[in-house]
């Protein structure tokens, strides 16, 4: 089951007057148009670490191409707004992460990729690996599978477009501040 | 102390007139999240120091914590590019610790298996070699072909990429009934797509002048320092376990095990053992890979693809094994031993992608930055099989 | 060229090394295997590398094991040679309290970055070893993963270790959904006078 948010599970402050993802309002036709440029060109980073980054790479291919929904991967993150963190994240490479992460411009969205990044996958067993990499970061969408076969990244991919396209200009779908407590690990400077 | 405050602890020291640079974790040369710190005097490099273990998943742990069966998906992921050949490593292993014979069927339909796994592997690394050196169109072209296999494969065991087909015993799955005409289908497919693979790519004039006479491994140092697979046949030493120590239904199929011979040529000044040469032996391993598939398709056994096991597979106390095979990327050993449980007591996996970082340092010395990109890209290695 | 077996290798160890060489411990099932003794290891390693009949130039494997039981770590070395096409394998035992041995580097140079493996996850030093420092876990990392009373510190630079069960959290939602919805209306009297069941359930799974 793909979740949008897990915010209301974690308990994130959102901002008062904050639209949550299942209400719709009208949007006026600028900011459709800002929306759906916006959208038809998400450049995402690579951060392929596992297998499924494999399959990333396959969904980047010839026959389940990303490129038809204007997606070209880009090796840095300060030229992507969209961050497909694809395989296990261990405890090591996880303050690159994190790194990466804070090194990408506003307005950026992750896409947690595989059994490995949702939740710590068939690895939860280890002593190395980060049990879901939204531990260290928010995650907007997350695509179960091990790994997840091309089409499903696309609909994961097609969701995060969705949530780009319901976004208003005034008020963001990401909470701009977390609480510290939230046992996640995330902490977001104050603005 | 918290995430934000952690800082990168080892502090490289610079001598005058030198940078030290970090290339990865996260770097498009797509060979997983491995990182180098050169030490760099403009363009050339003094030394590249390979940090690795961003991708250590203690698997090898994990094998005292789960059975002897429920241990081969993490066998997947030791090499997930080639993950038949770790299945049946892991396989052979625990069948030797039980003393199993595996019927010819299952022997054929691994063989299948992994020899169109072992194309599947060489596809990614040649493309993403290619990729790296900056020709970007015979990647696709590659992934093309990748995608065939990997319909090919789902229709046997149900997976694209980590496959868990191998069992302790056999296979998972029979053939299905229409798979042999679609294999040989594709198989005449794939020696035209070769043939322009190689006039896209292999003979390609810029390509052949990039690669020609860079890192050159001589044999004793090759078999020094570890190399296994095609790495130690580029550097002209004629050994592969298929034919010299053969194992499941490998006696039964005649093929060549090409060796590297200065392939590039005079002109571009090709010595044995240089990059060129263990890319180009990739190439043929793919020419020999596709003529094992067809001699297996001919002459597959009818049969059982299971043997007869216990349902719980308890080794006999303090017995241990190792098995090695050909897989894609060399020899990989696993080595099993046993205390009498359920579970075994120790479970190692040794890969060739693992010692191939230990020559690296050794062979940057007054490369260009561009050339070590070159370099591994040609060793082969993938981050799983050196971190597990 | 002809290959050696286990048996013919260990006569001609024990010819030259004696005592250093244990008997040979032939399983059932599986490989055989003998043990060396730590003071002799880098001699033994020599000969087999540079006698024309032995002429051992690939180090295949080493690896360890953990008995806490008997007190050591044993060491193993896998060999192989590829002019006689043999293959033999061996065991060196290293005191658990505090395991040292002779690094085989100067031998082999496959070995460095093998025996950097061991001291990472089970923390046997080998004396000699140019560089011997962590490859496969962080610089700050505490403990020596392979062994068998090796116990998770619970995270690393407050990451944790552990993740929330998916189910509390639904259920969690089950109560926040409850909660906001409006209580169930006052029952008629007449109603509630004919009615044997209670008005309301009480909430369950809670």
């Amino acid at each position: 089951m793909m979740a949008t948010s897990m915010d209301e599970m974690k308990g994130y402050q959102h901002d008062p007057g904050a639209s949550t993802a299942l209400v719709t309002t009208s949007t006026s036709v600028l900011e459709n148009l800002i929306n759906w440029s916006r959208r038809s060109s998400m450049f995402y980073l690579l951060f392929g670490l596992a297998c499924c980054g494999i399959e990333l790479m396959q969904t980047g291919g010839p026959r389940a191409d990303l490129d038809r929904f204007g997606s070209v991967p880009r090796a840095t993150p300060r030229q992507s707004d969209l961050m497909i963190v694809a395989g296990t994240l261990t405890y090591k490479m996880a303050i690159r992460c994190k790194l990466l992460y804070e090194q990408m411009a506003e307005p950026k969205y992750v896409i947690s990729m595989g059994s490995c990044a949702n939740c710590g996958g068939l690895f939860q067993l280890s002593y190395s690996v980060v049990k879901g990499v939204d531990k260290i970061i928010p995650v907007d969408v997350y695509v179960p599978g091990c790994p997840p076969r091309p089409e499903a990244l696309t609909e994961g991919f097609l969701r995060v477009q969705e949530l780009v396209k319901r976004e208003k200009q005034k008020q963001k779908h990401r909470p701009s501040r977390a609480p510290t407590d939230t046992g996640a690990g995330y902490a977001v400077p104050e603005a | 102390m918290s995430l934000d405050q952690l800082t990168i602890t080892r502090v490289e020291q610079a001598d005058q007139g030198e940078m030290v640079l970090n290339m990865g974790p996260q770097h498009p040369s797509t060979h997983g999240v491995i990182n180098f710190v050169v030490h760099a005097d403009g363009e050339v490099m003094k030394r590249a120091i390979p940090q690795v273990g961003y991708l250590h998943r203690a698997i090898e742990k994990i094998g005292e914590i789960v059975t002897y069966n429920g241990f081969m998906p993490y066998t997947d992921r030791v090499d997930y590019l080639a993950a038949m050949f770790a299945n049946e490593g892991y396989a052979i292993a625990v069948e030797k610790l039980m003393g199993l014979q595996v019927p010819p069927r299952a022997q054929y339909l691994r063989a299948i298996s992994c020899e169109l796994n072992r194309v599947a592997s060489h596809l990614v690394s040649l493309g993403t070699m290619a990729m790296d050196i900056g020709a970007v169109t015979p990647f696709p072209y590659a992934l093309r072909e990748r995608e065939s296999i990997n319909d090919l494969v789902e229709a046997l065991c149900g997976a694209r990429l980590t496959y868990n087909y191998h069992r302790i015993g056999g296979v998972a799955f029979d053939m299905p009934d229409d798979w042999i005409p679609l294999c040989r289908k594709w198989l005449d497919h794939f020696d035209k797509t070769l043939d322009e693979w190689d006039r896209l790519i292999s003979r390609n004039e810029i390509f052949v002048q990039r690669l020609a006479g860079l890192a050159v491994i001589p044999a004793a140092m090759a078999i020094d320092y570890g190399l296994v697979g095609p790495n130690l046949r580029g550097s002209g030493v004629d050994f592969d376990l298929r034919r010299d120590h053969p194992y499941g239904a490998y006696p039964d199929f005649k093929f060549e095990v090409p060796v590297g011979k200065g392939y590039a040529g005079a002109r571009a000044r090709g010595v044995v053992g240089d990059s060129y040469d263990r890319f180009y032996c990739r190439v043929l391993e793919c020419r020999q890979s596709v003529s094992i598939t067809r001699q297996a398709c001919d002459k597959l056994p009818g049969g059982e693809f299971m043997a007869k096991v216990p349902k719980k597979i308890r080794p006999e106390a303090w017995s241990e094994a190792q098995s090695r095979i050909e897989a894609a990327r060399g020899e990989m050993a696993y080595y099993v031993v046993s205390d009498g449980g359920e579970r075994p007591y120790r479970v190692r996996a040794r890969t060739g992608s693992y010692l191939a970082m230990g020559i690296i340092e050794e062979l940057s010395k007054g490369l260009m930055i561009a050339d070590l990109v070159a370099l591994i890209a040609s060793l082969d290695v993938v981050a799983p099989e050196i971190d597990r | 060229m002809p290959a050696l077996t286990t048996e013919q290798i260990h006569q001609r160890l024990t010819g030259t090394f004696g005592e250093a060489i244990g008997p040979i411990t032939p399983p059932k099932k599986g490989d055989p295997f003998f043990t060396i003794a730590p003071g002799k290891l880098l001699e033994v390693a020599r000969l087999l590398k540079s006698d024309p009949e032995l002429s051992f130039d690939f180090l295949q494997d080493l690896t360890a094991t953990d008995h806490p039981k008997d007190g050591v770590i044993k060491v193993v070395y896998h060999f192989y040679s590829y002019q006689h096409r043999h293959l033999l394998a061996a065991k060196v035992h290293a005191d658990r309290k505090n395991p040292e041995l002779d690094s085989l580097e100067p031998v082999w140079k496959a070995a460095n970055w093998m025996e950097r493996e061991v001291y990472d996850l089970f923390g046997v030093t080998f004396r000699g070893h140019p560089d011997l420092r962590r490859v496969l876990l962080p610089d700050d990392w505490v403990g020596h993963p392979l062994r068998k009373d090796y116990t998770e510190a619970g995270g690393y630079h407050e990451i944790s270790n552990v993740r929330d069960n998916p189910l509390d959290l639904y259920l969690n939602l089950d109560r926040m959904v409850k909660a906001q919805q409006p209580p169930p209306p006052a029952p008629q009297p007449a109603a509630a006078a004919a009615a044997a069941k209670p008005a309301a359930e009480p909430p369950k799974g809670a």
